[in-house]
């Protein structure tokens, strides 16, 4: 309201308050009430930042707790290939969660395809690159049948990846006899198996390729999801799936490509995770399905739906490698570990949930 | 379609439910077998070793395991199963060895041989008899070989242990403590692992028995100390993961690599150099002598004995090593390949 300067000599005497009342435009309640208020603005504008902010403050704070020995380029770059694997997984996982589902059998399927393409290339003399190639078509396939159960027969994703979590995991055993395939006899017969475990140094950081690979593979989706057509509707999906519909997408083709892709990923980490084991071993990664989703929510993805970026699970299966490292080195428990990645979970949900107050 | 597929489903499914039900004739004697898990390949084994034995002597096995290592409740629904169905005993590796004793107790009341295999209950007269390896005296072995292998160098050794699980499992604390007895430090309460505070030991870290896990803890325990050199390992998986980070950090020379088992890879692995000594146990006599003991108590009503001057039947250990050292009794690799399990 501006001040009507000079055209009228003299003010009625009611317009006398006028000085004293707001004069400000009519506008929507300021952002800027006070700092919390601003972080939260900041935050769901960048969710990715939360994870970001995690992980700097907890390799700084690592380094000096646990000393120097952390804080090497070599520990930092160990630390990247220890997380390489569930890292993939948190991927693959991420891509189901945008959709507001869940992969229960992410690990299930990746130990069944080293096995798979173990079993090919040492025991029954396949060459090595058609070997992993069936590896990567299985898990690619592993996914589909997840995503065919959840568009086709409409089954719950959590209630149809439990199945299959358990279907994959008899298979293992039952391919596998329970018994690993050595390191020395891969590399005797199919070194190409453990091309992922392989490494290169830069100054005092060793990198394998699996860390690469695991960098690439996020690399890769992010462009998917954000500029492409494919992208915007696993996210649009995720967020309503029936307005999505009705806006035009084909939501269950969308679906099934999301799942299958997802399977590749897994397929993708078998062959990486015989690289990084140095054998195949039905026994290991018996959590990683928990894990990656670990990743997923400390990156700050929406177990809803629809929200966060895919960089997040990257971030957030470093945030465990650091904390994981970070509290051995300072000799601190095993337990202790568990019971601090526990806690960063639910707070990393509680802080979702907290964001998301200002779109509801 | 959606019909067509419902219907190969549901006859699959019904199908497998008949193979299951093969019934069981009254004369024969009835025998479980109830295992922690079929994952690892020493349950597969005294599986393996069970069922043979029950073949030759007629008895009706049922098996049964765990989804998981620790899945209890799986456990006592196989004893119930067990008592329902009128066997004669059972062979059980329990997964949470307090909590199983009640049920046990009901099969023991209803007239069932109860044997522990492998891994004692608590308290461990709470089953009819223990088949098991005295994995303390698993660990000395590895542990004597070790400190007789490096000599005077024993006083400066840097000792990292690979351990089972964070709960740790009695068979994990046996392993541990008896290695480190058997290498000359003082292990204080022999029930703790970690309490002790003897300089040459670098750290404890754990590994799930398997190869990933071995990898993993070795990486973090040279991060400590990089100048390891004794690895002590809770099983030849954990020892295979383990040797993969040396490998990664060239670091192999001068190591030595322990561990407990004596399954088929893990004698090679000895033969090849790459794990100094394994102790071997055996899962397939364990199961073989249960299943005996089970067909005796049907016929005679005897009960098995325990070893003298045990609390449980010792079914032996054996140090395998290419590099035999004065003191500790051993047979080399070739020898073990032929009693190696899975």
């Amino acid at each position: 309201m501006s001040e009507a300067a000079g055209t009228r000599p003299k003010k009625q005497d009611f317009e006398n308050t006028l000085d004293m009342s707001d004069r400000t435009v009519a506008a929507f309640e300021g952002n800027e009430k006070n700092a919390l208020d601003r972080l939260q603005h900041f935050l769901h504008g960048n969710p990715t930042m939360v994870p970001v902010i995690v992980l700097l403050v907890s390799v700084i704070a690592f380094g000096f707790v646990a000393g120097s020995n952390f804080f090497s380029a070599f520990n930092l770059s160990l630390i990247m290939q220890q997380v390489s694997i569930i890292g993939i997984l948190a991927a693959a996982q991420s891509l189901v969660i945008l959709t507001a589902g869940i992969d229960l059998s992410v690990g299930a399927i990746m130990v069944l395809m080293s096995v798979v393409t173990g079993n090919l290339a040492v025991s029954m003399g396949v060459p090595a690159p058609l070997a992993v190639g069936a590896g990567m078509a299985g898990g690619t396939l592993a996914g589909m049948m997840n995503g065919l159960l959840v568009t086709r027969f409409k089954l719950p994703p959590f209630i149809v990846t439990l199945g299959t979590w358990n279907i994959f995991f008899a298979l293992t055993l039952w391919l596998s006899g329970a018994q690993s395939i050595r390191s020395q006899d891969i590399d005797a017969t199919a070194p190409l198996l453990k091309f992922f475990g392989q490494s290169f140094r830069i100054g005092g950081a060793q990198f394998t390729y699996g860390s690469i690979l695991m960098v690439l593979i996020f690399a890769v989706l992010w462009y998917m999801l954000n500029r492409t057509a494919w992208g915007r509707h696993v996210y649009a999906i995720g967020d309503d799936k029936e307005a999505a519909e009705l806006s035009g997408i084909r939501t269950n083709r969308t679906l099934l490509s999301v799942y299958a892709l997802a399977g590749l990923v897994c397929g993708i980490a078998a062959w990486a995770s015989i690289g990084r084991v140095g054998s195949v071993s039905p026994q290991s990664f018996q959590e990683a399905n928990l894990q990656s989703i670990t990743a997923v929510v400390i990156g700050g993805i929406s177990l809803f739906g629809g929200r966060g970026s895919i960089i997040g699970p990257l971030i957030g299966a470093l945030i465990v490698g650091v904390f994981n490292s970070g509290l051995r080195l300072a000799g601190v428990d095993v337990l202790w570990q568990v019971f601090a990645i526990g806690w960063l979970t639910i707070i990393a949900v509680g802080i979702d949930q907290w964001i998301r107050k200002l779109s509801s | 379609m959606t019909t067509c597929f419902k219907t190969t489903v549901f006859g699959a499914a019904a199908a497998a439910m008949l193979a299951l039900a093969a019934p069981a004739s009254a004369q024969e004697v009835g025998a479980c077998l109830i295992t922690k898990t079929d994952i690892n390949p020493f349950f597969v084994k005294m599986k393996e070793g069970a069922t043979a034995k029950a073949a030759e002597l007629g008895v009706n096995l049922s098996t049964y395991a765990g989804r998981v290592d620790g899945d209890h409740e799986t456990q006592v629904q196989a004893i119930e199963t067990c008592i329902a169905s009128g066997a004669k005993g059972i062979l059980i590796t329990a997964s949470d060895t307090k909590a199983i004793v009640p049920v046990v107790q009901q099969a023991r009341d209803a007239g069932l041989l109860v044997i522990a295999l492998d891994t004692p209950l608590e308290p461990i007269d709470a089953a009819d008899a223990t088949f098991a390896t005295d994995n303390f005296k698993a660990g000395e072995l590895i542990g004597q070989w070790a400190a007789a292998t490096l000599g005077d160098e024993a006083a400066n050794a840097k000792i990292a242990l690979l351990d089972l699980t964070p709960s740790a499992p009695s068979v994990d604390v046996l392993r541990d403590q008896g290695f480190l007895k058997g290498f000359g430090v003082d292990i204080k309460d022999e029930n703790r692992i970690g309490d002790e505070d003897d300089a040459r030991i670098v750290g404890h870290d754990v590994t799930n028995g398997n190869e990933e896990g071995g990898r993993t803890a070795m990486e973090n325990l040279l991060q400590k100390d990089p100048d390891i050199n004794v690895v002590y390992t809770i099983n030849e998986p954990a020892a295979a993961g383990a040797y993969e980070t040396l490998r990664a950090f060239g670091k192999t020379d001068g190591v030595l690599i322990v561990s407990v088992d004596g399954g088929c890879p893990g004698v090679e692995n000895v033969k090849e150099g790459i794990i100094g000594a394994t102790s071997q146990q055996y899962p397939l006599l364990m199961a073989a002598l249960g299943i005996e003991a089970i067909a005796k108590y049907a016929e005679s009503g005897e009960l098995p004995k325990p070893t003298e001057g045990l609390d449980f039947f010792d079914t032996g250990v054996t140090l395998i090593t290419d590099m035999p050292v004065d003191g500790v009794e051993s047979i080399d690799s070739a020898e073990g390949l032929e009693k190696c399990w899975g």
